[in-house]
């Protein structure tokens, strides 16, 4: 069976700040890392070959620079990765990179025919969650998002339980398909040296505008509808109530509860108190 | 399991020297490193001297990411609020063959991985390695925490720094002693270039190092310091740990009374604080430096102790030993030998260079300085006292001026206690 998992590197967003006089984002010095939620994406689709056998391969769109990320996923065992990178893709937003994420993954369906495209739910820079969704549609595959458990793989079906907002919800669909996964789908794995050292050598294939036909008014600032107006940090969180419980903790507790109960915050069996 | 000839613990200063010049010498080299590249875990204070480093890549100066070449030298002595202080500076040191530069380990030891790498030397990043293996007594390679995890060598260099736990598990070395190990904090403050320029009286492409005694350490064992990058600056303060932990004092507490300090505070001042940093250094000298070989394994860099405070060493011996063990190791293994006897050939030419004589010239300051607090206390004190009086115009003749200035020490130490503290001094450094 072959898996084809998209990968996204991005800057390590829990090192990145908002300038606060200018509003925009400040990068420089910050260090890139795959996608979390990719490499959720990333560890599934090796268990799954890991069951299934077969062969996973990863793409990604970015500059030069990304090969480190590529290199770093290949460690978990994956078998192939390919670059898609090129000045002709800079500026793409969510749309475009689903156009171009898809041409990339059906000029690789010609050799060797796809049949599980795996994705992060989304990327912790842009937190759009658009391009998997995008990808699914142009390629004509079902797509399963929020997935959190994948119950069963055979031939011709996938079986998998979503996260809802109201609870989860299990469905089964035709294969090829594509997931969208979240973090609790999977733990990442402590890659195994040998795959370390292999990856540490690999070169990733590089492709660009010149190896795959693109359409060049759906990619770049061009193909890219959207555009951001306006960055902000959202506004600093006033401090809450304190109940001091220091003297008297039941009180405190009993003084919490009533609050909680005033608020709606909790409410007792059948909604009223 | 695959094979290596020499495999290198550890991607610092020693040990990306020890895989190059084993490389160099037509050697299958590996080099494991825990951070996610050579250089994450790298701390020092800053300063590269050109002499060593170059030659493990001659000419490194013409690409590798330096700072600022070193044109200035300043040392100074604080007591409480008063400063001594005392500074060469030669222009020529800001051109080839440069003496030293400042330097920020992270960029250099990564820059300096990739030129291991352009001779053939495999980096394998995020790998701790936790064992020597072994098939009978001999060493045969190294085991990672990582699944399928053994690697095999002929030679293993063990360049793994402060924290020597391999060396320690292979009965080489001793566990650090909290007496024999320094601890330094230090910030990496960002600064346009022209303020850097102003402040230490530089020209653009020109650095200035600081080296401070006295107050900041409260009297413990201990330096301070503070180095120009490009567009920021290094300042840290290292001290013994087991001192430290006696008078109560973290690492933390002593940089921020440093950088309390008026002086210092007017060189920091608008600046914002980049990075923070903390490490370990072995500062137990020569009578601390463990076995350094056995039979297919050699100990080079911070893990063999190879540190002189004095004159803030570190990486010119960890560089020297790097070259001389990577050397070693493609010797013993071209002539099918890496018995422990061929191995000892590392630490006979060790002994004849700079490190090992060194360390061997410093052994007894150390203990001289623990074990005489009121040298690094009191003479501080002293020194600027006499200095401010010596300063002073208020009308006193000068004849009288001198003779207050002895009074000073004499009162302080006592004439037999400043012969005994001269002799001892001399005796140590002699």
């Amino acid at each position: 069976m072959h898996f084809v998992v998209c990968l996204k590197q991005v800057p390590d967003s829990s090192e990145v700040r908002i300038d606060p006089v200018t509003n925009t984002l400040m990068r420089e010095g910050v260090p890139s890392i795959i996608n979390p939620y990719d490499a959720h994406a990333l560890e599934e689709a090796i268990r799954l070959k890991e069951k299934v056998g077969g062969k996973v391969t990863i793409v990604t769109m970015g500059p030069p620079q990304a090969k480190e990320a590529l290199r770093k996923a290949m460690s978990f065992g994956a078998d192939r990765a390919v670059l898609i990178s090129g000045r002709e893709f800079a500026g793409s937003d969510s749309l475009a990179t689903a156009y171009i994420l898809t041409q990339a993954i059906l000029k690789i369906n010609e050799t060797e025919p796809v049949d599980l495209v795996l994705c992060g739910k989304e990327a912790i820079d842009g937190d759009t969650a658009q391009t998997g969704p995008g990808i699914a549609t142009r390629l004509g595959f079902p797509q399963l998002t929020y997935v959190i458990k994948v119950v069963e793989l055979n031939e011709d079906s996938i079986t998998v339980h979503r996260k809802l907002e109201t609870g989860r919800e299990v469905v089964q669909a035709k294969l090829p398909a594509l997931l969208t996964v979240e973090k609790e789908l999977n733990e990442i794995r402590y890659a195994s040296l040998p795959n370390v050292m292999k990856a540490a050598s690999y070169e990733p294939e590089i492709v660009d505008a010149k190896t795959i036909e693109f359409d060049p008014s759906q990619m770049g600032l061009k193909g890219s509808p959207t555009s951001v107006s306006k960055i902000f940090a959202p506004p600093v969180r006033s401090g809450g109530e304190k109940v001091d419980g220091t003297k008297d903790p039941s009180g405190a507790a009993a003084q919490v509860v009533e609050k909680l109960f005033q608020e709606n915050i909790i409410m007792q069996k059948g909604g009223s108190r | 399991m695959e094979n290596f000839d020499v495999i290198v613990v550890g991607g610092g200063p020693a040990g990306l020297s020890a895989a190059i010049s084993a490389a160099r010498a037509g050697m299958k080299v590996c080099v494991v490193e825990r951070g996610d590249y050579p250089g994450t875990k790298n701390v020092m204070g800053g300063v590269l001297y050109t002499q060593p480093t170059n030659e493990v890549v001659p000419d490194f100066w013409k690409d590798a990411p330096l700072e600022r070449p070193v044109i200035e030298q300043r040392y100074g002595i604080m007591s409480k609020d008063e400063l001594f202080t005392a500074a060469y500076r030669d222009p020529a040191w800001g051109q080839p063959p440069y003496n030293a530069h400042t330097v920020l380990r992270v960029k250099f030891d990564r820059w300096l991985a990739e030129e291991a790498e352009k001779l053939g030397v495999m980096i394998v990043p995020e790998t701790v390695v936790d064992d020597l293996l072994y098939h009978g007594d001999d060493v045969v390679g190294v085991r990672t925490t990582r699944p399928d995890g053994d690697l095999g060598a002929k030679v293993v260099i063990l360049a793994e720094g402060a924290n020597n736990f391999v060396a320690v598990k292979a009965g080489l070395a001793k566990p650090l002693h909290p007496d024999s190990v320094a601890v330094v904090a230090k910030e990496i403050i960002a600064l346009p270039a022209e303020k850097i320029e102003d402040r230490f009286c530089l020209e653009p492409h020109e650095g200035a190092t600081i080296e401070l005694f006295g107050d900041s350490t409260d009297g413990i064992l201990g330096t301070s310091f503070i180095y120009t990058n490009k567009d920021s600056i290094s300042i840290g303060v290292g001290a013994m740990v087991g001192a430290m932990g006696r008078k109560g004092w973290s690492p933390n507490d002593l940089l921020e009374n440093l950088k309390a300090k008026p002086y210092i505070k007017r060189l920091l001042q608008g600046g914002e604080i980049k990075e923070y940093l903390a490490h370990l250094i072995p500062e137990g000298g020569y009578n601390s430096v463990p076995k350094l070989y056995r039979q297919g394994v050699m100990v080079v860099g911070d893990a063999a102790m190879f540190v002189n405070g004095l004159t803030r060493e570190g990486s010119n011996l960890a560089t020297t030993s790097g070259l001389i063990a990577g050397k070693v190791a493609a010797e013993a293994i071209q002539s099918g030998d890496t018995s422990a006897q061929a191995m000892s050939v590392y630490e006979t030419r060790l002994r004849d260079s700079f490190v090992i004589k060194d360390l061997y010239k410093f052994r007894n300051l150390i203990g001289l300085l623990e074990n005489n607090p009121h040298l690094l206390g009191e003479y501080p004190e002293m020194l600027n006292q006499a200095a401010r009086m010596y300063f002073t115009i208020d009308g006193t003749p000068k004849t009288e001026v001198f003779k207050n200035i002895m009074g000073v020490f004499t009162k302080r130490r006592g004439k037999s206690g400043l012969v005994k503290d001269m002799f001892k001094a001399w005796r140590a450094l002699k």
